[in-house]
């Protein structure tokens, strides 16, 4: 599937915003990543911060040391030059434990049910039956199964929007819910139209919840081994494998984040856009593999 | 040298210039929103113009000096008292040890910055001491004051400018009706034509939910989007987008109903469709504006958002040439 031509548009005089397809594709998504990696090995004088997302991105930058006109041509040729080029992403799969149906997002979720589309279901029981699904477990099957992209980091600090790696006619897709919740449980599994996210921080939030896992993602103390080089871990391009897990084994995790031993399981791998498109089951078979093969 | 926080305000922050470079993980500028205001109270001291200062929201805090310190105070008109007697604003003062600073009703503005000579000392944290509530980082433990906190003070390094005043014209003005200016775009061609206009036409007040995230406006006509197929990933509103990045200082209008623009704690991303952005020169303006201010929203292209963006350059310009000696 080949993309039309980005659209730039100028976010007022210190931002070029530039969406390179209205809807979400793991092409967009890619040629995003190849775009920004490729503006931020230029060190282009009086770009600020580059920022990723999931079918689009932007440039925040200094007019006083870049025009914006001169710096729009420069992201015009970049998108030129770089074409429908191979894309391969040198990146790392992460095992990311899912305690679902959780007793805490379920309180959550009780407590805003009247804004919620169906108010006499759990969002795991309505985001099920309308994805087509005989059962939550199935759901959660299906959840689990497959790998996900992080797409974009952000919204508030270190939250991954993520992107299961699934032909379009198997992802998973549910509405926001009617009016956001004031709050969401820290580490809530939240979706929200295709996309997963993990609620880095306590807060307001949209997304029908599904689960909660026990391993921090965000830390300013930078208390786990994981957290060490950076207080945020993902990063746009990390590939995520979800595990389900039982109360038992949440509460051992969780004994294991308080003491500060707790760690996750991170391999490195070579990601092939062109062959996965050609047999993503497969793929993320392979994938797998990497994950927990020595 | 420190500050004890005898009653906390509504919403006292410690601030800087900002954080640069982690907006890609969803980590924002922060940094003090009135940014003039900021850098004349820091300058009339002789600091550092980036200096940490406190940012004090509609209501002062309370705060007692451990030695002898000079202070100076900017940006809202938040009426100042030391041991009960009044100072001005945009003034040294020394505050002597032991001596209370507290303030009275706000009489305009909404945001006010008290800068101690030295600076408030909190740890850097990616390059800033600016407070980022929603991530809790950064200025003091990541959150508002409270009451006990002791704020720690830099040492002086300069020499004394008590006394020191800024003259009259470049002190901010804060009117309750303002316009600001933006730059139509981003997502701008979504809306309806007519929608399109009636944006620019309608005087909007400013919301109750006014703070350094967003500032929500409320009484204008609802926005129409115009008809289109929703694009997979991106939600059933006709007002959704697939998720994407925010520029600071975008308009979004989620369900067409109220205009939300971001400022400098922003949530870097998100579902709703930014119909512009509002210009660098004008988020000053923007960070002055109380609940029921109004505001009308004017279009401009971007040489004269350039323009205005040289205008303000200047002004900072001179504020450093009247106070740099």
């Amino acid at each position: 599937m080949s993309l039309p031509p980005a659209r730039y548009s100028f976010g007022g005089d210190e931002h070029i915003f530039v969406e390179l397809n209205t809807e979400m594709s793991l092409e967009a998504f890619f040629k995003g990543m190849s775009i920004t990696n490729a503006i931020s090995q230029r060190q282009i004088l009086g770009v600020t911060e580059i920022c990723p997302a999931n079918a689009a991105y932007q440039v925040r930058f200094d007019p006083d040391l870049v025009a914006p006109d001169t710096l729009l041509a420069q992201l015009k040729s970049i998108e030129s030059e770089l074409g429908d080029s191979a894309l391969e992403l040198n990146t790392r799969i992460i095992e990311i434990p899912i305690f679902y149906n959780d007793p805490w997002t379920y309180e959550t979720l009780m407590r805003f049910r009247e804004r919620h589309q169906e108010p006499s279901s759990t969002d795991l029981e309505y985001g099920a039956r309308i994805n087509g699904y005989a059962s939550v477990e199935a759901f959660v099957a299906a959840h689990a199964a497959a790998p996900w992209f992080v797409s974009m980091v952000g919204f508030v600090a270190g939250l991954p929007f993520m992107f299961q790696m699934v032909e379009r006619e198997k992802q998973i897709q549910v509405p926001k819910y009617l009016r956001p919740r004031t709050d969401t449980p820290k580490l809530t599994i939240g979706h929200g139209g295709c996309f997963g996210s993990i609620y880095s921080v306590r807060g307001a939030g949209g997304y029908q919840m599904l689960g909660i896992t026990p391993a921090p993602i965000f830390d300013p103390e930078q208390g786990l081994p994981y957290l060490k080089d950076f207080m945020v871990f993902f990063r746009p391009g990390d590939i995520i494998k979800f595990k389900s897990i039982n109360r038992t084994q949440y509460d051992a995790a969780l004994a294991k984040v308080q003491d500060g031993t707790f760690d996750l399981r991170i391999r490195p791998v070579k990601f092939a856009l062109q062959d996965f498109l050609k047999n993503p089951t497969t793929y993320n078979h392979k994938l797998t593999e990497t994950l927990y093969g020595n | 040298m420190a500050i004890k926080v005898l009653h906390a305000g509504l919403a006292t922050t410690v601030q800087d210039a900002g954080r640069t470079g982690y907006y890609h993980l969803g980590i924002p500028l922060s940094g003090a929103l009135d940014q003039y205001s900021f850098r004349a109270a820091n300058l009339l001291l002789g600091n550092a113009e980036d200096a940490a200062v406190l940012e004090m929201t509609m209501l002062g805090p309370k705060l007692e000096f451990t030695q002898d310190a000079l202070i100076a105070l900017a940006g809202a008109n938040l009426p100042a008292k030391l041991d009960g007697v009044a100072i001005p604003n945009y003034e040294v003062v020394v505050a002597k040890a032991g001596s209370v600073l507290s303030f009275d009703y706000l009489k305009d503005g909404v945001r006010g910055y008290l800068a101690v000579a030295g600076g408030i000392d909190v740890p850097v944290v990616l390059g800033s001491r600016s407070t980022y509530i929603l991530g809790a980082m950064g200025g003091f433990c990541g959150r508002k004051l409270q009451v006990g906190d002791v704020l720690p003070v830099g040492a002086v390094t300069g020499p004394s400018h008590l006394g020191r005043k800024l003259p009259d014209q470049l002190k901010s003005v804060f009117p309750k009706d303002v316009q600001v200016r933006m730059l139509p775009g981003l997502y701008f061609h979504w809306l309806t034509e007519a929608s399109g206009k009636l944006f620019f036409e309608d005087t909007w007040c400013v919301g109750a939910e006014a703070d350094r995230i967003a500032y929500r406006f409320k009484g204008g006509r609802p926005l129409e989007f115009a008809p289109r197929e929703r694009p997979f990933g991106a939600g059933s509103d006709p007002s959704n987008i697939v998720d994407a990045g925010y520029p600071i200082g975008s308009i979004q209008v989620p369900g067409g109903l109220e205009p939300i623009l971001l400022h400098r704690d922003a949530i870097s991303g998100g579902g709703y469709a930014m119909i512009g952005t509002v210009i660098s020169a004008d988020m000053d303006l923007v960070a002055q504006l109380q609940p029921n201010f109004r505001a009308q929203f004017v279009a401009v292209d971007m040489a004269q958002a350039l323009v205005a963006r040289a205008k303000y350059k200047q002004r900072v310009s001179e504020l450093r040439k009247a106070l740099t000696s």
